[in-house]
């Protein structure tokens, strides 16, 4: 609107007639004090649930910390996998949380790079999001190993014996494609921190003040400052997007390099990639609903925004769900007839309620978010959200599992595979060591972006003002330079 | 670490095997014969790897759920089709003797992240167990899934003292977290191969055998160099039109049996098996 105000003035009149007011993604009375205030707040005194679920999640890690030992110190045996099944819960999860991740790269990196302002208050918590569950994925590679005290053979580092990893092998590209994504999306998320920290400093006092200030890197908002990291953090973000496509992509190819039925598919990689950003965005739901009410963030998780969320999510539902209808039709009506024998084998056989589990779940469950009430009812959709990821796990597990059950040879056929307690625990104990980490990073650094609220406050301000009735110098003279992101 | 040693070995990566005349200029090439007709399934040459090989013996309850450690095992089918009814009971089960199939395209050698397993010189898919990390991408990449991971730390549990002297010490003994599969008894095949060397020959054929065909009381599993033409498999894989390097058979001869299992994927297996024949008549 502002824009059509601003390139055709002499239509002003015009558009005004038609001018409806549409729900800000902020309140009007946000102020740029209140923002600093807030978000300090968050460090500082969270509501009582946050030690509730800090702990939860502490005793839910030791325990998954136990179920590491117990199956380090007796051997892999211990979880009950077996000849056919030999990878099980770790590897399910393990995809589970690689893909959980690429959404905050979404938000914080394409979104940026598309001016979509509204992620502005959501997505540093999201890149959190991301880097956390990078490091939960990073630790089911490590549990899963037979030898984890010899992982470090997977990565190409200097020897005296000239050895190389395999380069053929799909989890050496894996461990590659990983530990790029990681590192960078830890530096996207430590660079976009800089000016906040850099308010943190200058409002904390002790210990944290001397993180603060170590973490902060002089900051002190000079022009030349704000537009090097301007253009350094465009840059990260360009870097960034074509990455997080890659990482899951090269997950899928795990599988997709394998003959195995079921795995056999060309077009796993982009099903992997939406699959991916499909449970990053519920995950982003999730974390949307928990952090607005433990750290008080009613202010800038509004309903606009999340409603922008939500319907990101229901599109890359369908696209998801397309994709997956998609590799069974392919399945169903191709020569394969192994890879045939499978998916029926998955509709009915032992993991059959899995299969269904996830069709309604993760098919099914995001036509709700259709429904206002659901949409505006915090409750039904934390649940709801929480479903949806329910049913992306049932979609990992449900690749791995019936493939290895019914493969290519008949002599395995017999196993009917249930995994034991170690691998539920270590389970139960990643979502635990997620959880801890971030609700410590929460408390520690400011999970909502102080400068870039401020900047969407501005604009709104600006756009508030454009839409009144004003002369076109009015507009030149109220955008300052740094205004627009 | 060299970079040049990495370009010098990328050809490695590049060769699609196999191909024609591979093992033209090799002295050996590992094979196998396997004669469904006369095996018994009396599991001789399981009981006679168990002790060539230093395998675990895992008690019932692993077995059970599906950890045991048996690099051959004899597989027990009995068929579904109406002719298979009247079959049983009784001819009894169908035996299949299935070990690993030493492919020459194997699936898991690609896969594997640290190059753990490896194909030999003279053919054999290999397993470096010092190298291994666990992963069991080999395992779960492969269609026979004949390769065996140690889930529990077997050098304590399955061979208590004054068992550990039963142990063949020419034989690795695997530690807990590593893969490991049939080797074709690589510590014969390499002894044999030293020796013939320092005589200046090749090994004869029947000179080594493996721990399990060396046990067969019906002489079902033949063993032997396929790099020598002269040799009994080499003659066994002629008969039955069966080439290392391709995967369709030509079968333009009668009576034709030999087969190599799940030929489809394009593996291409070392061991050929020959049906079982039936006389539904009788």
């Amino acid at each position: 609107m502002s824009h059509s105000v601003h390139s055709h003035p002499q239509l002003d009149v015009q558009i005004e007639r038609k001018f409806v007011p549409k729900a800000k993604d902020l309140g009007p009375d946000v102020s740029w004090a209140q923002i600093n205030k807030d978000v300090l707040r968050s460090l500082e005194k969270p509501r009582p649930a946050f030690w509730i679920i800090f702990f939860s999640a502490l005793a839910l890690f030791s325990f998954g910390v136990y179920c590491e030992v117990y199956q380090y110190q007796n051997g892999m045996g211990v979880a009950d996998l077996n000849n056919p099944q030999v990878w099980g819960l770790y590897i399910a999860t393990f995809i589970f949380w690689i893909g959980m991740g690429h959404s905050g790269t979404l938000l914080s990196a394409l979104l940026h790079i598309i001016h979509a302002d509204w992620r502005k208050p959501i997505y540093r918590y999201s890149e959190a999001m991301t880097t956390f569950t990078l490091l939960t994925a990073a630790l089911f590679v490590m549990v899963h190993l037979g030898r984890v005290w010899q992982f470090y053979y997977v990565v190409a580092y200097p020897n005296e014996r000239w050895v190389w990893p395999n380069f053929t092998s799909p989890l050496v590209w894996d461990a590659t494609a990983i530990g790029t994504y990681l590192t960078s999306s830890l530096l996207f998320l430590y660079m976009g921190m800089i000016p906040d920290l850099a308010i943190c400093r200058d409002n904390a006092r002790g210990a944290r003040r001397a993180l603060y200030k170590f973490l902060s890197l002089g900051w002190q908002g000079t022009d030349r400052q704000w537009g090097n990291f301007k253009v350094a953090y465009m840059t990260m973000a360009c870097f960034l997007m074509p990455l997080a496509v890659s990482v899951h992509s090269i997950v899928s190819t795990d599988f997709a390099v394998s003959q195995n039925p079921g795995w056999h598919v060309t077009s796993f990689p982009p099903y992997f990639v939406l699959g991916a950003l499909y449970s990053g965005c519920s995950g982003i739901i999730t974390l949307f609903i928990v952090l607005r009410y433990v750290f008080r963030f009613e202010a800038y998780m509004t309903q606009p925004i999340l409603n922008k969320l939500i319907k990101m999510t229901f599109a890359i539902a369908m696209v998801w769900t397309y994709l997956d209808l998609i590799e069974y039709a392919t399945t169903w009506y191709g020569s394969d007839e192994v890879a045939k024998a499978d998916l029926v084998y998955r509709a009915t056989g032992d993991y059959a309620l899995q299969f269904w589990g996830m069709i309604f779940c993760a098919m099914v469950m995001p036509f709700t978010l259709l429904i206002r009430y659901v949409r505006h009812n915090y409750t039904v959709l934390l649940i709801i959200s929480l479903i949806l990821n329910l049913g992306m796990w049932l979609e990992r597990f449900q690749i791995i599992t019936p493939t290895f059950a019914k493969s290519h040879y008949p002599w395995t056929w017999t196993s009917h595979w249930w995994p034991s307690w170690v691998q539920w625990g270590m389970v139960a104990g990643s979502f635990g060591w997620f959880t801890m980490l971030f609700m410590l990073y929460c408390k520690i650094f400011p999970s909502v972006s102080m400068y870039e609220v401020k900047e969407m406050v501005h604009e709104q301000n600006l756009e508030g003002k454009l839409a009144q009735p004003v002369s076109e110098h009015a507009h030149e003279a109220g955008l300052p330079e740094g205004g627009q992101a | 670490m060299s970079l040049s040693n990495l370009i010098q070995n990328w050809q490695m990566f590049r060769t699609r095997r196999p191909y024609e005349d591979q093992y033209k200029d090799a002295p050996y090439k590992w094979a196998m014969v396997i004669d469904l007709d006369t095996c018994i399934g009396c599991n001789a040459c399981t009981v006679a790897c168990y002790a060539e090989n230093n395998l675990a013996v895992v008690g019932k309850e692993r077995f059970g759920k599906g950890q045991a450690m048996h690099w051959i095992r004899i597989e027990r089918y009995w068929g579904e089709g109406e002719e298979m009814k009247t079959d049983f009971p009784e001819r009894g089960a169908q035996y299949l003797p299935m070990l690993c199939q030493q492919c020459e395209a194997a699936p898991c050698e690609p896969v594997c992240p640290v190059g753990a397993t490896h194909h030999s010189a003279d053919g054999l898919n290999t397993q470096v167990y010092n190298r291994c990390v666990g992963s069991r991408y080999c395992s779960a990449n492969c269609p026979y899934k004949v390769r065996y991971f140690n889930w529990w730390n077997y050098p304590e549990r399955a061979w208590p003292n004054p068992l550990e002297l039963q142990l063949n010490p020419d034989v690795t003994v695997r530690s807990k977290g590593v893969m490991e599969k049939c080797t074709f008894c690589m510590q014969r095949l390499r002894a044999g191969m030293d020796k013939a060397k320092t005589d200046g020959r090749i090994l004869a054929d029947g000179e080594v055998l493996t721990a399990c065909a060396q046990a067969c009381p019906t002489s079902a599993i033949t063993f032997g160099n396929l790099a020598d033409k002269k040799s009994k498999v080499a003659r066994m894989w002629k008969k039955q039109q069966v080439d290392l390097a391709k995967n369709v058979q030509d079968k333009t001869e009668e009576g034709i049996r030999g087969y190599r299992v799940l030929e489809e994927l394009n593996t291409y297996p070392s061991i050929v098996y020959l049906e079982r024949l039936r006389n539904f008549a009788a």
